[in-house]
């Protein structure tokens, strides 16, 4: 989609998938902030979520807004650029740069569409794997995400523990829940059914499954939400009029809200990414990995530090503390704090006082003990 | 951002969380419950070598020790330690927290199978000048310990130490050891009147 992302590493080994493709001269388009330093121990990976792309902070080059996490990435901000070098990619069946189904197939020299084969969290975090190992870093001082750049978080714990010193995972989880995948299914369904998707060839036609993905956006939008959130914010107020219109367009506020952030969504992302990546999503369980949680992070010496929010019903405070119950048996050095606040699982991307402050201290601690 | 000098750590400990320390031998595996600012961990892991985890029930204690860099959960005692498995740690302290649980004895059979002992020290409502709030003044005695109105005090589950010990010994949980404190977080050597003199006492405990 976006083939004018100027940071970019092209594997030169052929990634091998979950699914059993290979992905041959695979693109991890990325952005880094702040410097390197000499003993190359304060480089952070920042794993993005769902909809989120490279551009963590500073000014998106693609949409010329705000980075989706200025508010916690930047010179003197929590992750201080200041100190850290930060690392984020775009994920694997992305559409900013990285290798995804809007990506031209260099074996026909076509685009992708539904040929790209079915990636997983594990694909996207052995490609973030190489794109690490190429910027001369062996062992990482954090990697830090939320939500489904949480489970990433999860990943590199599983997979390469000895390549990173601490893992943040904030408002994530071990798996996706069946009502999660549940979610993620209407969404789906939604862009499938949109006559403009075009069983995924619409890349060189006029149209776009727009209503399809809009509508997919809706929905997860509320899941990213809370009940008193949205009551708060918008009640039963009326967007126009004092009075109810007796038709169908649109009365109340909330609807107009919601059809906004569909509307803006479109123009961002591409449908097919959002197919493959909310796949990719749904597949992730670290319990049906051998030996289940704690045997998977056993003996490692990573330290944890988890977050979730008291009002998020996408990734409950629950499912964060099987994890921790499975560290515990592992011996693992976990911490963990339940922020409370009733902005719903989005919480992790605003700006949260006590978030902030308890992070930021996590960060110090582990800097007073790395000594960079 | 120089280590701090054991001496001087010694200075900001509280007098019965430095007696705990010096019960603590080196490389030691421990568990605080209640660990508030994590001083107490944080001192065994500088001076003990120990390997240090806590809980706590406050967000703002979790942040002061996540700023010392020690590994601590959030949470609340009376339900966590159902989570860990038995003899994870050497021992697992619970410093002026036993009086606040919903269910002390469900939190103390839990540290002692969490740990190989347990080390539980509470405010000794046997204290001889407790007795005198309530005999002359027949009010709810109050002190640098017990600071709280008895509408608004979170302390609950107030006993003294032959309470305790009687506790121990029904629900036949071996007393290692009883160290009593006075009002200066002194030790008390003398061998009568313990439950009258100590202001707070220290239980060391484990499995029979």
């Amino acid at each position: 989609m976006n083939s004018n992302i100027e940071e970019k590493i092209v594997l030169k080994e052929s990634l091998k998938l979950d699914s059993g493709s290979n992905l041959v001269n695979c693109e991890i388009a990325f952005k880094t902030y702040g410097k390197l330093n000499k003993k190359k121990n304060n480089a952070i990976f920042i794993c993005h979520a769902l909809t989120g792309d490279q551009f963590c902070t500073e000014k998106n080059p693609i949409t010329n807004k705000r980075g989706w996490w200025s508010v916690l990435v930047g010179p003197g901000k929590v992750i201080d650029t200041n100190i850290f070098f930060v690392i984020c990619s775009n994920v694997l069946g992305g559409c900013m740069g990285s290798s995804g189904p809007s990506s031209i197939n260099p074996k026909t020299n076509r685009v992708f569409g539904m040929n790209f084969p079915v990636i997983t969290i594990g694909d996207m975090v052995r490609a973030q794997e190489k794109l690490v190992q190429s910027l001369g870093i062996n062992k990482l001082f954090a990697v830090i995400g939320g939500s489904m750049g949480g489970m990433q978080a999860l990943e590199w714990a599983v997979s390469f523990p000895h390549k990173v010193d601490s893992v943040v995972p904030i408002a994530a989880s071990y798996r996706h829940s069946a009502q999660n995948i549940a979610f993620h299914e209407i969404g789906r369904q939604a862009i499938m059914a949109d006559p403009d998707w075009f069983n995924g060839n619409y890349y060189n036609k006029k149209k776009y499954p727009k209503r399809g993905l809009s509508v997919a956006r809706m929905i997860a939008h509320i899941t990213y939400l809370s009940e008193s959130a949205l009551q708060r914010k918008f009640g039963r107020n009326l967007q126009n009029s004092k009075f109810f219109s007796f038709d169908f367009k649109t009365d109340f506020q909330i609807e107009s809200y919601l059809q906004h952030q569909g509307i803006s969504f479109v123009e961002r992302f591409d449908a097919n990414s959002y197919l493959y990546i909310t796949k990719a999503m749904d597949y992730f369980d670290l319990s049906q990995k051998k030996g289940g949680l704690s045997e998977s992070l056993k003996d490692s010496k990573l330290k944890f530090c988890f977050f979730t929010f008291t009002s998020d019903w996408l990734f409950p405070t629950s499912e964060t503390k099987t994890i921790i119950k499975s560290l515990n048996k592992s011996d693992a050095k976990v911490s963990f704090v339940e922020i409370k606040t009733d902005k719903g699982h989005d919480a992790f991307l605003l700006d949260d006082p006590e978030f902030h402050s308890t992070l930021r201290g996590f960060l110090y601690g582990q800097i007073k003990k790395n000594r960079i | 951002m120089g280590k701090l000098k054991k001496i001087e750590y010694e200075k900001i400990l509280r007098n019965d969380l430095l007696i705990i320390s010096k019960l603590i031998n080196e490389n030691e595996k421990i568990l605080d419950v209640g660990c508030g600012d994590g001083k107490l961990i944080d001192y065994l892991s500088k001076h003990k070598n120990a390997e240090c985890r806590g809980i706590e029930i406050k967000q703002s204690g979790v942040n002061l020790c996540l700023k010392k860099g020690l590994s601590v959960i959030q949470g609340d005692a009376n339900y966590e330690l159902d989570e860990y498995p038995d003899k994870s740690f050497s021992s697992v302290i619970l410093s002026q927290t036993i009086q606040a649980m919903i269910y002390p004895e469900r939190v103390l059979k839990n540290l002692i199978r969490i740990g190989k002992r347990a080390i539980i020290s509470f405010p000794n409502f046997g204290f001889w000048k407790i007795r005198k709030e309530f005999l002359f003044y027949g009010k709810m005695p109050k002190n640098k310990m017990l600071p709280y109105e008895w509408y608004d005090t979170p302390n609950i589950h107030l006993c003294t130490f032959k309470d305790f010990f009687d506790f121990c010994k029904k629900k036949n949980i071996k007393v290692n050891d009883v160290i009593f404190l006075n009002e200066n977080g002194m030790r008390i050597s003398s061998n009568f009147f313990r439950n009258f003199l100590a202001y707070q006492v220290i239980f060391c405990v484990s499995k029979k």
